[in-house]
């Protein structure tokens, strides 16, 4: 393109249009991204019900009416609006919301605990890869294409089989099995952010190879790995309850909410719904709650979506 | 296309190399001894090691890999421990079921996916692009094992339009009739999350195919506005499209275990799970080998089918 | 005085923004006779695109309304068409080349396609017929070995070519008048002046008008009769070509004639030179038009304390030349109480 090519704008004419963006961006990111997903009524209605079901985890031994372990077998499958029992009661005669109030201590934290745990790690993986690229981070990046020939809940199914039940075990599968998946985001963020002026100029101006990472590149990656890692924590809700489902997560009798809708299963036949599907429905809540929130974070940072 | 094709067969042949490497280290992780369980608690020591001896493993390591790498090569999948039958006869006709279930779930994924993402995307911001994109979101969020029972609770017991599990009907076995009428409900299920997943992708591709130059210049040319839309902005979103797809069939791969479990379906998924619970190592190796083989060469077929779809990269591979 | 072509008239085109409202085009109004070529300058942002796209109503965006004026093609108002009448005229009648020329195709599929596509669609015609009237637009906008072409997939073209496929596209049904929104946008000079050879042969050859939209005022004085400036989403200056650049009236149009020395000399002779408006100092404004009064006062070197309360007055001077400005209008007050001071 030579320098008379038409159009090209010379003289900084501030394209009219560009004003907007430009009011608009003279504001800190967080505080704008804030702003946008509070007005973002799905994902504030999310965040309400997430916050909810922590407290109500929180405080379960003073919410719940009956202990979530303890059954009265006379009362055993009796339906929702039961007197005393505002869900019913399961086929070992345990109070369902008793079970549900106590089962987000599972749920919830053997989904978001690997999460937050694996996010620091792939954080490392994926920006050394990104950055550093080359033969090294090529090499890296070889290794993971390995995990992803396995679908996820494969991998996860499998890594929990081996590890064997219980609370820590899924925890660790759900975690080895989200780190590539999370390492692979931060890898093309770190890429695509690493080509960017910004950075060059920081090269330039003599910033060390950490300085540039941390303080450069992290935060630009930082929100991608956010918006990602919030969806994955609905995922892994449901994945999590899927492995105790299998019987190869939380171990029953705890009230985790995979191991009621098992649970409920095998009463299901005998014509018996609620036990299964009041706890699944809870699952599908709090997952499509964190999904909301994380569509929500994207649009927040998403430059187009402001003006509209 | 040679060229193409026999660089993305060399990496594919790395990845299942990897594969088969890791799913080897996997199972060594294994806590028990798989022997033990085998023979049972009454198992003296002398028989536990003439066991071991008998299937190579008190060789090192590596020497046992290569040794499953070249039977596997050969078709050699070892002996099941619960059922001592050959795991390759095991596997195989399970790995046909399973992959009759996961196409008929893509079927449907396809079928209602995409036009789902396609109207979203030309009504954007109108009440049925935020209603279908909501509910796509939720469909995303299902958890399957649990739709799987509200689906069997519904159709099939309170209903009772279709069987609640199975292949085929017990009593009187029959064709393809019978096969399509219990693979209806395990498929639909199965279809949910893909479903919303493709309808989601199709349509934030297609707001931005409908957003190019050349749409405008369509416009500008008077071209009817459907015709844009099914003819050259969803030609255009293709290529992502069937690249979403393939990934998809990843999900169904592994989701697929859960619908076979609560439908007893008799596939691969289902299979596994037995065998996790019964510690059948053999089983589970091929098991997941032969799933991450599938979902590999599915994803390359979807690479090569993106690369054939766009006339500027078609030259290269053909 | 025979019926335009195409009048607007008055037009007024918005876009809901959160700022406010922005009056992309503010009271636009102007003529193209048949077979004549109207050039329209003026710098990013000044509502030129908008302009075109709103006589082919092509805004699409959700936030923009057509808010008045009325738009008469062959007498009738455009504005009152239904959508299947719109489709009819878009590239039946009037067609619009756009700026981007690289991007105007679809890359999937082959040019001749495209063509057909078009074609058929307008005229009715068999996939036979079709295909000959498309080889036909290809030579018309003389692309070297056009049979060939036709099995070209857009990526296969150099850009000029790209470009000439775009003509060919917008002319194939042969429209009366053509948009070009900056049609040279993206090539590199000798292919900008082919194109530009390009369109003047086929207004000539065949009568074809032409609504030039362009940064470059050596475009203007080779090819065009008359010339619209816009400022902020009006028109603030029009007239011949010849007398608008050898004696521009607004003071925006002066600045930008003042920036573009060697085209003062040169423009009634062998023209051609090409230079770029936007050399003047400060910015172009967001046209809110929160309050009245001249839109140019920020950056007028001629601004006077009326000039930020009310709206300029349009102001004849010479055959046709009008500019919308209170010094000039000042001025011809002046000179009309001379002239009756020395007539009396
Ligand atoms: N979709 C839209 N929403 C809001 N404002 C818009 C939209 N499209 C155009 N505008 C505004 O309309 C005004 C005119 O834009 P237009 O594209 O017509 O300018 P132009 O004269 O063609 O500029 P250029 O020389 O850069 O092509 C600008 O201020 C722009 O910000
Ligand atoms: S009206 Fe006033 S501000 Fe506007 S151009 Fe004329 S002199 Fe300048
Ligand atoms: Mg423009």
């Amino acid at each position: 393109m030579t320098s008379t090519t038409l159009g090209q704008k010379v003289v900084s004419p501030v394209a009219a249009g560009d004003t907007v963006a430009a009011q608009i961006k003279s504001r800190s990111r967080p505080a704008l991204m804030w702003r946008a997903l509070r007005r973002d009524k799905a994902a504030v209605v999310s965040i309400g019900i997430l916050v909810f079901l922590t407290l109500v985890a929180v405080f379960a031994p003073l919410l719940a009416p009956y202990d979530p372990l303890d059954g009265d077998a006379s009362q055993r499958l009796e339906g929702i609006g039961t007197p005393g029992h505002l869900l019913g009661l399961d086929g070992q005669g345990r109070d369902i919301l008793s079970r549900l109030i106590y089962g987000g201590r599972y749920s919830l934290t053997v989904a978001v605990l690997p999460v937050l745990a694996a996010a620091p790690i792939a954080l490392l993986i994926g920006m050394f890869a990104g950055y550093f690229g080359g033969r090294t981070g090529n090499a890296v990046m070889r290794v993971l294409d390995v995990l992803f020939a396995f679908p996820v809940v494969l991998l996860a199914i499998a890594i929990a089989a081996v590890l064997g039940p219980g609370l820590a075990n899924v925890m660790l599968a759900i975690g080895i099995t989200m780190v590539p998946y999370m390492a692979r985001v931060v890898y093309t963020a770190t890429v695509q952010e690493s080509a960017k002026e910004y950075v060059e100029a920081a090269r330039a101006a003599g910033a060390t190879q950490a300085q540039i990472l941390r303080q450069q590149l992290m935060p630009n990656v930082m929100s991608p790995l956010v918006v990602y890692g919030t969806s994955l924590c609905g995922l892994m809700i449901v994945l999590a309850a899927g492995l105790s489902f299998l019987g190869v997560g939380v171990t029953p009798p705890a009230p985790d909410w995979g191991v009621m809708t098992s649970d409920g299963r095998s009463v299901l036949l005998e014509g018996y719904g609620h036990v299964a599907t009041i706890p699944g429905l809870v699952i599908l809540v709090a997952a499509l709650a964190f999904n909301l929130i994380g569509d929500g974070i994207r649009d927040a940072l998403d430059p187009h979506k402001q003006t509209s | 296309m040679a060229g193409y094709l026999a660089r993305r067969a060399g990496s594919m042949i790395l990845v299942l190399l990897g594969v088969s490497v890791l799913v080897f280290l996997i199972m060594q992780l294994v806590p028990g001894d798989p022997v033990r369980t085998m023979l049972g608690p009454t198992a003296t020591a002398e028989s536990i090691a003439a066991v071991r001896a008998d299937l190579g493993l008190d060789q090192p390591l590596v020497q046992q890999y290569v040794s499953y790498l070249g039977g596997l090569l050969q078709g050699d999948l070892n002996t099941s421990l619960t059922m001592a039958q050959p795991v390759a006869e095991i596997v195989f006709p399970k790995l046909g079921n399973t992959i009759i279930l996961a196409a008929g779930a893509l079927v449907i994924c396809l079928v209602i996916g995409v036009p789902l993402g396609v109207l979203a995307a030309t009504r954007q911001y109108s009440l049925f692009d935020r209603g279908a994109m909501f509910l796509s979101l939720a469909g995303a969020s299902v958890p399957v094992y649990w739709a799987a029972l509200v689906v069997i609770s519904i159709f099939a017991l309170k209903l009772g339009w279709l069987p609640t599990s199975g292949m085929y009907d017990v009593r009187e076995p029959g064709g393809l009739g019978d096969l399509l009428r219990h693979l209806v409900l395990p498929a639909a299920t199965a279809a949910v999350v893909p479903t919303a997943v493709i309808a989601r992708l199709t349509r934030s591709v297609m707001v931005e195919a409908l957003q190019q130059d050349h749409i405008r210049m369509l416009r500008a040319n008077g071209v009817p506005e459907r015709q844009i839309v099914w003819k050259h902005a969803l030609r255009n979103a293709l290529p992502p499209i069937v690249n979403i797809v393939g990934l998809q069939v990843g999900y169904l791969l592994g989701g697929v275990i859960f619908i076979e479990v609560v439908f007893s379906w008799p596939g691969l998924g289902g299979q596994l799970y037995t065998s996790i619970t019964s510690n059948d190592m053999p089983i589970i190796q091929a098991g997941v080998l032969f799933i991450a083989l599938v979902f590999v060469v599915v994803n390359l077929i979807a690479d090569i089918v993106v690369a054939l779809l766009d006339p500027r990269t078609r030259e290269a591979v053909g | 005085m025979t019926e335009p072509l195409l009048r607007v008239e008055n037009l007024q085109t918005h876009f809901a923004s959160e700022l406010g409202t922005i009056k992309a085009v503010d009271g636009v109004s102007f003529d193209i006779p048949r077979g004549g070529i109207l050039g329209m300058v003026g710098e990013s942002g000044s509502g030129k695109s908008v302009t075109g796209l709103s006589i082919l109503r092509l805004l699409g965006s959700r936030n923009a309304t057509i808010a008045g004026g009325r738009i008469l093609f062959r007498g009738e108002d455009l504005l009152q068409k239904s959508e299947a009448e719109m489709r009819a005229i878009r590239g039946g009648s009037i067609s619009m080349v756009f700026q981007n020329a690289m991007t105007s195709l679809d890359p999937f599929f082959r040019v001749g396609e495209q063509l057909v596509e078009v074609l058929r669609l307008h005229q009715g015609l068999s996939k036979k017929e079709a295909r000959e009237k498309a080889l036909n637009a290809l030579e018309l906008v003389r692309i070297p070995d056009p049979v060939a072409k036709l099995k070209s997939y857009p990526h296969q073209l150099s850009g000029g070519q790209r470009q000439r496929v775009v003509v060919a596209l917008a002319l194939a049904c042969e429209p009366d008048l053509l948009i070009a929104d900056e049609p040279t946008t993206a090539l590199d000079a000798t292919v900008q002046k082919q194109i530009i050879e390009l369109l003047q042969e086929i207004n000539q050859e065949l009568g074809t008008a032409i609504l030039m939209v362009t940064h470059d005022m050596g475009v203007v004085a080779h090819m065009c009769r008359t010339v619209a400036v816009m400022y902020a989403g009006r028109i603030v200056e029009h007239g011949d070509v010849a007398d608008v650049l050898r004696t521009p009236q607004h003071p925006y149009t002066r600045g930008l004639m003042a920036s573009v020395p060697r085209l003062r000399t040169e423009a009634a002779g062998e023209g051609h030179v090409r230079q770029r408006l936007y050399q003047i100092g400060g910015s172009a404004p967001l046209p809110l038009r929160l309050t009245d009064g001249c839109a140019f006062a920020p950056r007028c070197p001629e601004v006077g304390p009326e000039c930020w309360e009310v709206d300029p007055p349009t102001v004849a001077s010479g055959a046709g030349q009008e500019a919308v400005c209170h010094r000039r209008a000042e001025e011809k007050a002046a000179m009309a109480g001379v002239a009756q001071h020395v007539g009396a």
